[in-house]
């Protein structure tokens, strides 16, 4: 089972609540998603957060939340938006999200690694996404971050995993959860990043503004499943050449 | 004053005889491009265009639902004055124009902020007319301090400002400013201006990069289209948005689509009329060529071209807008800057947004953001 900050969560699959159109297309597609960790925009919390109706949709689900900080530019305002969602939300979990360039959303490595320290320093269980850079997510590690999150393509794209081999870099090096965040499009992109070892997935433009969000958060469902699966049962490595399947060494055993 | 210096290299003449000579087989390659950029752009905006406004359509709105969901964020202005010391031949406000001139006071806005509040709005557009001693940074000092506290978000259409004072205004709370250049076309901005500092057509170029240098966070700009021929005004509009992308990329970006509507004292009638289906095909081929930059509609249109239009490529929406001081708490005679069409409350307007699909967002920023 994944384990983040020695808490257990059922499921591989971390969802979003952004670019639904209604709050119960977002509640039937996070069920049909299975998911046991929900990301939250703070910029988007309704100050009479009561009322809010995202928040009120995941109050009635088993799912821890995970409020996240964009809208941040710099280190210091995301280390103030998480000390709001601490203090509205009542929960120590943050999704570091730190993107100054505002066409691609790309996410500062710079001020990520200072605000992370800060969060840590604070108590924080910090989930910072990141651009898939081996060195960077060993600092990331090294100041105290619960996992990491590097991203398979800018945010959004549904370009999948164009980070592919450094993505292999980071799962190979790392000691703390590695969750592929951003620019996963399909199910069997999900898979893909499951059976390369990744700890998990966080997937939200792909369901949301499907057709049928439901139907394709239940496909990502067992497609993070079928990858985890096939993962543990060791992969097999791609080759150039045939290889037999019933294989004529057979007759070695054989001989004495 | 990096992207005015580069925008004053383009010529009017030269822009409109490229754009006017694009062709289907440039549109096709435009629809095409997996990138694309100016060029693509001149050709979405072109005449030979109009015959593909279906496939301009539907690219269009899959961006806008892949960038920003199935979401609108919703706005509405607060006109804080009518006062203003420019002469515009096209405006409701321009000085010689016998209106009751107001500027509201303390309480006023107060109950103006506490209307606002009631009708579920929690991002907010300070308008004034452009007047610099009555109208000014003395006034703003004074003003913003009681209105930003009761808003996530807090944009400004004012007059074009010093670095200084933008640096300022993004410290006393303000996130967003609307410039617009009403338009890129100088012999006829000079014929449109005729007395006040917004007769300087270079000032008001060079305000985004001011603004820009400033630090704002996000800069709104637009050509009020019917001013000149309002192909060769938004050609030089995306241009000088391109430019200004290169240089302030921590800055976000809005266009507006303002077409010239009836006030007070008119006599005006528009040098280039732009037709519903063009203003589609215009904000269409924005949606593709800047898929990232927010695109916003004003109750200035019809609720039946509006109920039509967002949700194929509009982000940003006011509603219920009043465009005279003091219009929310009562009703005023001080007289409007121009007439709105869409007089729908703001609740109708968003119900009738998620009957077709789309989650009105009312609350999408915090106040400490960029400061």
């Amino acid at each position: 089972m994944l384990s983040i900050a020695e808490q257990s969560f059922s499921s591989r699959l971390l969802t979003g609540t952004g670019k639904f159109g209604h709050p119960d297309i977002l509640k039937a597609a996070l069920v049909a998603s299975r998911t046991s960790m929900v990301t939250l925009a703070l910029k988007r919390l309704n100050r009479q957060h009561q009322q809010d109706s995202t928040l009120q949709v995941l109050r009635t689900l088993p799912v821890t939340l995970l409020p996240n900080t964009s809208g941040a530019a710099t280190a210091n305002e995301a280390v103030y938006a998480a000390k709001l969602a601490r203090e509205l939300l009542g929960t120590p979990w943050v999704k570091l999200e730190i993107h100054p360039d505002q066409r691609f959303l790309l996410p500062d490595p710079v001020e990520t690694l200072r605000a992370a320290e800060q969060l840590c320093e604070a108590g924080f269980h910090v989930l910072p996404y990141c651009h898939a850079d081996p060195v960077l997510c060993k600092r990331l590690e090294e100041v105290g971050c619960a996992a990491v999150m590097p991203l398979g393509a800018p945010i959004g794209t549904n370009q999948g995993l164009q980070t592919r081999d450094f993505l292999q870099i980071i799962i190979e090096q790392s000691n703390v959860p590695v969750i592929v965040d951003a620019g996963i499009g399909r199910p069997s992109q999900a898979c893909e990043a499951m059976e390369m070892g990744a700890d998990a997935v966080l997937v939200n433009t792909a369901i949301a503004t499907s057709s049928d969000p439901v139907a394709t958060a239940s496909a990502f469902a067992k497609a993070v499943e079928a990858g985890r699966e096939s993962f543990l049962a060791g992969a097999p490595l791609a080759q150039r050449n045939a290889s037999a399947t019933s294989p004529f060494t057979q007759f070695l055993e054989t001989l004495s | 004053m990096k992207s005015a210096d580069a925008l004053r290299q383009y010529d009017w003449d030269d822009v409109s005889l490229t754009l006017y000579a694009k062709t289907q087989r440039d549109v096709q390659s435009a629809l095409r491009h997996p990138a694309p950029g100016w060029q693509e752009f001149l050709a979405l905006i072109s005449p030979a265009a109009e015959a593909s406004l279906p496939s301009m359509a539907e690219k269009a709105n899959a961006l806008t639902r892949q960038r920003f969901g199935h979401t609108v964020s919703m706005f509405v202005p607060l006109y804080l004055s009518n006062l203003c010391a420019n002469e515009c031949t096209y405006c409701g406000f321009t000085m010689s124009n016998k209106i009751r001139r107001v500027k509201l006071s303390p309480q006023q806005i107060k109950d103006e902020v506490r209307a606002i509040k009631t009708m579920g709005f929690d991002s907010l557009l300070l308008v004034t007319g452009e007047h610099e001693t009555k109208a000014g940074m003395a006034y703003f000092n004074e003003v913003i301090p009681l209105i930003r506290p009761h808003f996530s978000h807090l944009a400004m259409e004012v007059q074009p400002l010093s670095t200084d004072d933008y640096r300022k205004l993004v410290k006393l709370g303000v996130d967003s400013v609307l410039v617009y250049q009403e338009t890129y076309h100088r012999a006829h901005y000079g014929q449109y201006h005729l007395r006040g500092q917004k007769q300087d057509f270079d000032w008001r170029l060079e305000t985004p990069d001011r603004l820009g240098e400033a630090g704002i966070n996000k800069i709104g700009l637009g050509a009020l289209l019917g001013l000149s021929d309002w192909r060769t005004d938004s050609a030089l509009t995306a241009i000088h948005l391109y430019l200004l992308q290169k240089a302030y990329w921590k800055t976000r970006f809005s266009i507006a689509f303002p077409r010239i509507k009836p006030c007070a004292g008119d006599q005006f009638s528009p040098v280039s009329d732009i037709t519903d289906k063009q203003l589609v095909q215009l904000i269409c081929a924005y949606r593709i060529c800047f898929p990232e930059v927010e695109l916003s509609l004003s109750t200035r249109e019809s609720a039946t071209f509006r109920d039509s239009v967002v949700p194929l490529a509009i982000n940003q929406l006011s509603a219920a807008s009043q465009t005279q001081p003091g219009g929310y708490s009562e009703k005023s005679d001080a007289l409007e800057q121009f007439s709105t069409e869409d007089t729908r409350s703001a609740n109708d307007v968003a119900a009738n947004l998620l009957a077709q699909g789309i989650e009105p967002v009312w609350t999408d920023w915090l106040q400490q953001f960029g400061r």
